[in-house]
């Protein structure tokens, strides 16, 4: 991430830092860490603590033309800046007939498995994928954190951008490459398989590889979706097709949770390839838990396994 | 000076009663009075432009009312009593300026050089906004109230950080103060020393919430608590608005940060066409502002300073009965948009899931057209 953010404001000096600690201190994850030093305070923002604030300046930053990276410090304090984010911030091209772009990038640590209080474990993608105007994506290891946020910010479109903060410490080569890098619309086959597919985003991407790997009876392929919004049905809709078994994946809560919307989709336009219904496995219908039970609520392994057990007893 | 026993509330209660430090040039009956700290020096010939805005906002402002009451638009929200405010305020503006309006600021837009008939498309329902906001530095309309004086605050920290001259003036009424994000943006802009212009209309009525339900201090002293500086001003007094907002953008391009400008005017008009004020107000509250219209004092200064005669004031009638009159025209005319319209736009480049329901919806359509043949 913070190479990735490093290049971006390298390459264009109208790319913008904006957040909460995100300056000496480099964020409390650290993914800012000494771009205030190279690039000066007047590109790396300590903000007030005001997340309404931080997005709201940021259109007006786009406004003038610079390219404003905000940093919402964890996934449940987007809120505050939910009214910016979809009254303002992603209807601004179509309220302007065109005339107005504002390529704000949105970064979220999210998702939970670190132990941490309320408010800084959640999932609130399908919050922003139901509104029209916003690009969503979700990163699920490093290579695509280094490639996507520099693909988001080059976006002429505002992004919300997903980061999986149990992923951070996640150590993986990183191809500096961007021209062969996959375009960051599009989803990817992270492990191919026959038998079942599996789709997952952001932290759940790492978890159903594992399970495939486990998985001794079944080849699991596992679609990485990368992009909520907008969904490259293409890839996905080609695997179901090929396996006819569907497990979708997420941490957020099942019930009317971005999985609805895939598996919807997948039964509407795979309808006779389909041996069995597109299950879900994610959070439960509750606020999410204190952390000694979050392992209880967050999908893994066994309930990935679980579910694709289910897909083929049917 | 501004009496509130029409309201029938108890008076002496900070947020009304306003205070001696009132800025004031032009009295109610149009006489000229000085002010220690504030002056404006213009010509007969200016002073006879800011009479013919006033005048010709006000027309488009009754056509647009009337065109409401006809079923040709689906809601106004008129200016009705604030136009010394808005022309005063944005004569003020350098082209360079950036001003972010809210819904109401039709005045401003005429002085920016916004085809009216782009305001009544959007209270039409044939669009958000018709107009180019860069071609005129005149931001869309912003209908969340205060949103929009977080998008001037980062539009006045990027003229920071290019180094320009300009300062962005951003409009929002007295029920906005109490909004999360102008308290923000106020922070935000103090702590940026960003140049920018909070210019409040304070009309005295949220719908239907009088001031006291926002406040219990005057607006303009709500400044001091954030470390800048606060000013009221007589918002029907064209030219201490202009003088006012003049020195305030002059600080904020010379690098001396923010001003909250609180325009003491009144909503002589309902919030809205959908809007009843009998229900909530006095009609002798309303009486007593009409002695205090701000486009009868300026004729009362002209008049008495023989600046313009009956002929001026006959042109100008005329002038804004045609401009009026080609508005109806115009907008009558204006044609429904294309359903496709709801997807374009949206996105920068061609969207998968958007151009699917088009197509789906574009072929539903026409599986009508076959059925009728």
């Amino acid at each position: 991430m913070n190479e990735g953010l490093r290049k971006a404001m390298e390459n264009d000096p109208k790319v913008l830092i904006m957040g909460e600690d995100v300056g000496k201190l480099g964020g409390v994850f650290r993914v800012t860490d000494g771009l205030q030093k190279d690039f000066g305070e007047a590109r790396v923002i300590d903000t007030p603590l005001a997340e309404s604030g931080i997005v709201g300046t940021a259109i007006g930053l786009a406004l003038r033309g610079y390219r404003p990276v905000c940093e919402i410090q964890f996934d449940g304090f987007v809120f505050p800046a939910f009214n910016q984010i979809t009254t303002q911030l992603a209807k601004m091209r179509m309220r302007s007939l065109g005339t107005l772009e504002l390529p704000v990038v949105i970064r979220i640590p999210c998702g939970g498995g670190i132990g941490a209080v309320e408010h800084h474990s959640e999932s609130p993608e399908a919050y922003f994928t139901h509104t029209g105007g916003l690009r969503v994506v979700a990163c699920s290891n490093p290579s695509d954190a280094y490639t996507m946020i520099q693909q988001a910010i080059e976006c002429p479109d505002p992004v919300i951008f997903f980061e999986p903060k149990r992923r951070y410490w996640d150590k993986a080569p990183v191809d500096r490459d961007l021209s062969k890098a996959v375009p960051f619309d599009r989803a990817v086959v992270a492990r191919p398989g026959e038998d079942v597919t599996v789709l997952a985003y952001g932290p759940m991407v790492k978890t159903s590889l594992e399970a495939a790997q486990a998985d001794e009876n079944h080849s699991i392929e596992v679609v990485d979706v990368r992009s909520l919004n907008p969904l490259d049905e293409e890839t996905i809709l080609e695997s179901v097709r090929r396996t006819g078994r569907c497990v979708v994946v997420h941490e957020a809560p099942v019930f009317n949770g971005y999985g609805a919307e895939l598996a919807a989709r997948i039964t509407e336009k795979c309808f006779y390839h389909l041996e069995a219904p597109v299950l879900r496995v994610g959070g439960f219908s509750t606020p999410y838990p204190p952390s000694r039970l979050e392992d209880h609520y967050l999908p893994d392994l066994d309930r990935v396994l679980d579910a694709v057990d289910r897909t083929f007893a049917w | 000076m501004i009496v509130d026993a029409a309201r029938g509330a108890p008076l002496g209660t900070d947020a009304q009663s306003p205070p001696p430090e009132l800025v004031q040039l032009l009295t109610p009956e149009g006489e000229r009075v000085e002010h220690p700290e504030y002056d404006v020096n213009l010509t007969p010939e200016e002073i006879k432009g800011l009479y013919r805005d006033l005048v010709i906002v006000r027309r488009i402002d009754t056509e647009a009312v009337a065109l409401t009451r006809q079923g040709e638009l689906g809601i106004w929200a008129s200016l009705l009593g604030q136009e010394a405010a808005q022309i005063g305020s944005a004569h003020a503006l350098r082209t360079g300026d950036m001003a972010f309006p809210s819904y109401r600021e039709h005045g401003v837009a005429w002085c920016r050089g916004v085809d009216p008939l782009d305001l009544l498309g959007l209270f039409r329902g044939v669009n958000h906004a018709g107009w180019d906001p860069k071609a005129h530095n005149f931001h869309l309309y912003t209908i969340v109230i205060g949103s929009h004086a977080l998008h001037a605050t980062g539009y006045a920290m990027g003229i920071q950080r290019d180094g320009a001259e300009n300062a962005a003036i951003v409009y929002f009424g007295d029920g906005a103060t109490s909004q999360g994000d102008v308290n923000e943006a106020f922070v935000w802009s103090a702590a940026q020393n960003a140049p920018i212009v909070f210019f409040c209309q304070n009309n005295q009525w949220a719908i239907s919430e009088p001031l006291e339900r926002q406040s219990r201090i005057p607006l303009y002293r709500r400044a001091e608590g954030f470390g800048f500086p606060g000013v009221r001003v007589d918002g029907n007094d064209i030219f201490a608005v202009l003088a006012v907002t003049r020195k305030a953008l002059d600080n904020a391009r010379s690098g001396q940060g923010p001003t909250l400008i609180e325009a003491f005017t009144y909503r002589m008009g309902a919030h809205t066409t959908t809007d009843d004020p009998t229900r909530y107000r006095l009609q002798s509250e309303l009486e007593s502002w009409k002695l205090k219209d701000p486009i009868e004092r300026l004729k009362a200064y002209l008049v008495k300073n023989e600046m313009a005669d009956r002929e001026f004031f006959d042109a100008i009638d005329a002038e804004a009965k045609q401009v009026g009159s080609d508005l109806r025209r115009r907008c009558l005319e204006l044609p429904d948009p294309e359903p496709t319209a709801i997807w374009e736009n949206v996105y920068a480049t061609e969207h998968s899931l958007l151009a699917e329901e088009r197509d789906q919806f574009t072929s539903y359509l026409a599986s009508f057209e076959d059925v009728s043949r």
